[in-house]
């Protein structure tokens, strides 16, 4: 999705949903006004005459149009090297072209299978632990009765947030490493002291808890604001209904909210491929690839690192073009259920 | 809950202590770093750390900060958040505001490019062939400019300038003002809580960015903190020139925690503003539509 490359997993989708959301409803809007533009006959001359009129505009747009092509649609079109053999020396147009032949080997590469296996895994632990968590927290906030307590817990949970990777894992490795506030515990306790961060074992549950620690808060942002804009009087005629407090939430509150839930789930759904980079690549070394390696560093490795630049490009390509795939699968699955669904 | 409804004593107070308990697991270990980081060798030595200094010593901040790879570092991230904030903020207030004009030729198109971006993201590969294409490899050029602009951030920008009333546009365009100068002079004053929020949010995000500097930088010598960071307290490196003047080093883990403190530290001076910014709602403006 918007892949910063900061590996940010749940804003990810929520800034993305709620771009959506906005496309979307300008959509109607423009489809309308350009009916109309389209009947007025002679629209040559005008047309010119008012991109002379508005060229202040472009003059302003310039510099962002040039950053997209640049930085966004020059890469993408830098994929074909994914059908070449490409090496620097020959450069993008002078490299062999190879067809196919890089992708047919990421399923001959001996350690993909593991690689897969470890990326799959961590993301279905993340849909299915770190996604209700922010769900219930949201719940949870909305319940809370006093304004200024509710924005106090706001402003601790969002925190995490804001801090990089390095600094989240160096503050996890001193709670939780070997010489860690926990293994100090243990040992006053008469324990046996025991090092979490560099269990191949532990890595995968770790790496969700430390994903539900950072993003949490953060990704409650989007349920409460959608459970603030629910209709209060839904509520009361519930309450009439002498529904009380549990059953409005399971009969007003979640179904208010399951459109954006699901909207998000599919983005996620897309994002499968994608375990996030840096938090990943830093805790790699201390538990080995067979535990750690996922697409990401994978890619990462067998292009900046080795140089088989038209292999991982191959490898990062058939990953995008599998993420859009299980977007669209995901929406139209969505849509069966009678759900509104990402895009129509 | 309803307006006449009483809140139910035991529910709220259930809630309140998991509130709580939330809180402590979140702030804690922030709170541990930074006792430990003001912890004597004793004990260190011995273990006694907790959520705060028995024996508070500056030992671990003074040796760090009369100079050294962590100094250097910190000034380098300095200076990219300062510049890069800059860069960022000046092409997507650019940008937003030719995308916020209705009627332009081509305009919707070019929105149109920038959506696409939300969905379908570069490969780090190609990205890097791009960037060294460029010749920004090894320089900071490469921390600033190819992750300049947030699809995201522009997109709340826009929305942003478009809740501005349209008249106040059109009538500094009949007194013959042009879009430049109507930006600057009229958009911009009115938008000084979008403009601080967006950019707080892009000097977060390039004080924390350690991708970038780690794929497109090899020179040690224009390492940002992060960078530092990884290399002293979770790869275990010691400061290349950690000796200097003879002095006895304070213990590795005070002095790895103070790294910590630090790259932190500016994180949290702003959080407050960040905060301010986010609950006001200009960004959430655009989340409810």
């Amino acid at each position: 999705m918007i892949e910063k490359l900061t590996g940010r997993a749940s804003t990810k989708s929520a800034e993305a949903l709620s771009t959506m959301a906005s496309v979307t409803g300008e959509r109607t809007n423009k489809g309308s006004a350009s009916a109309a533009a389209s009947k007025k006959p002679g629209s040559r001359p005008t047309l010119w005459r008012s991109m002379v009129r508005e060229r202040w505009v472009y003059l302003l747009l310039l510099p962002g149009l040039l950053y997209f092509l640049a930085f966004y649609y020059l890469p993408l079109l830098g994929n074909f090297i994914a059908f070449q053999d490409y090496s620097p020396y020959l450069g993008f147009f002078r490299s062999p072209w190879v067809g196919l032949s890089n992708f047919a080997q990421i399923f001959t590469a001996p350690d993909f299978a593991t690689v897969l296996e470890n990326t799959l895994i961590i993301s279905l632990l993340q849909i299915l632990f770190a996604f209700p968590v922010g769900i219930v927290l949201s719940l949870m906030l909305n319940a809370l009765i006093s304004e200024r307590f509710k924005r106090f817990m706001q402003s601790i949970v969002y925190l995490p947030h804001f801090m990089g990777w390095v600094i989240i894992i160096s503050i996890w490795q001193q709670v939780f490493g070997g010489d860690g506030f926990l293994n100090h515990l243990i040992i006053g306790m008469g324990g046996h002291p025991i090092n979490i961060m560099s269990n191949p074992d532990f890595f995968k549950p770790l790496v969700v808890l430390q994903v539900i620690w950072k993003e949490t808060g953060w990704s409650t942002v989007i349920f409460l604001a959608a459970i603030s804009g629910l209709d209060s009087s839904q509520y009361e005629a519930a309450a009439m209904d002498g529904a009380g407090r549990w059953r409005r939430l399971w009969h007003v509150t979640l179904p208010g909210i399951r459109s954006i839930i699901i909207l998000l789930l599919i983005l996620r759904i897309g994002n499968i491929l994608s375990t996030g980079f840096e938090q990943i690549f830093l805790q790699r070394d201390a538990v080995g690839l067979r535990a750690a390696d996922v697409i990401d560093t994978f890619v990462y490795d067998r292009g900046i690192v080795n140089g088989s630049w038209s292999f991982s490009a191959a490898v990062a390509l058939l990953k995008t073009v599998i993420g859009a795939l299980l977007i669209f699968t995901a929406n139209k699955a969505a849509k069966k259920f009678g759900e509104e669904g990402l895009y129509s | 809950m309803m307006p006449w409804e009483k809140p139910s004593i035991a529910g709220q107070s259930i809630l309140y202590l998991a509130m709580l308990l939330i809180a402590v697991v979140v702030v804690f270990p922030f709170l541990y770093v930074i006792a430990v980081s003001f912890s004597g060798f004793k004990d260190v030595a011995s273990g006694n750390l907790f959520f705060f200094p028995l024996h508070p010593t500056l030992e671990a901040y003074r040796w760090l900060l009369q100079g050294g790879a962590v100094v250097q570092a910190l000034g380098i991230s300095l200076f990219v958040t300062v510049a890069g904030t800059a860069v960022s903020l000046f092409i997507t207030v650019t940008m937003a505001y030719g995308l916020s004009r209705k009627h332009i030729p081509g305009g919707k198109f070019v929105l149109w490019l920038v959506m696409l971006t939300l969905l379908i993201t570069p490969s780090l590969i190609t990205k890097y062939l791009v960037v060294r294409q460029f010749g920004m490899i090894d320089t900071l050029w490469a921390l600033i400019i190819p992750s300049a602009v947030s699809p995201f951030n522009l997109i709340v920008m826009r929305q942003f300038f478009m809740s501005i009333p349209n008249e106040l546009i059109e009538s500094a365009k009949l007194d013959g003002a042009n879009d430049v100068q109507i930006l600057w002079g009229i958009i911009l004053p009115l938008s000084k809580a979008a403009l601080a929020a967006i950019g707080l949010f892009y000097a977060v995000a390039i004080w924390n960015s350690f991708f970038e500097a780690l794929i497109y930088l090899n020179n040690s010598q224009l390492y940002p903190i992060s960078v530092v960071l990884r290399l002293f307290v979770l790869q275990g490196t010691q400061p290349a020139d950690a000796t200097t003047a003879g002095q006895v080093a304070p213990p590795d883990l005070t002095v790895q925690m103070a790294v910590v403190v630090l790259a932190t530290v500016p994180i949290l001076l702003v959080y407050p503003f960040l905060q301010k910014h986010f609950t006001k709602g200009v960004l959430t403006g655009s989340i409810k539509g």
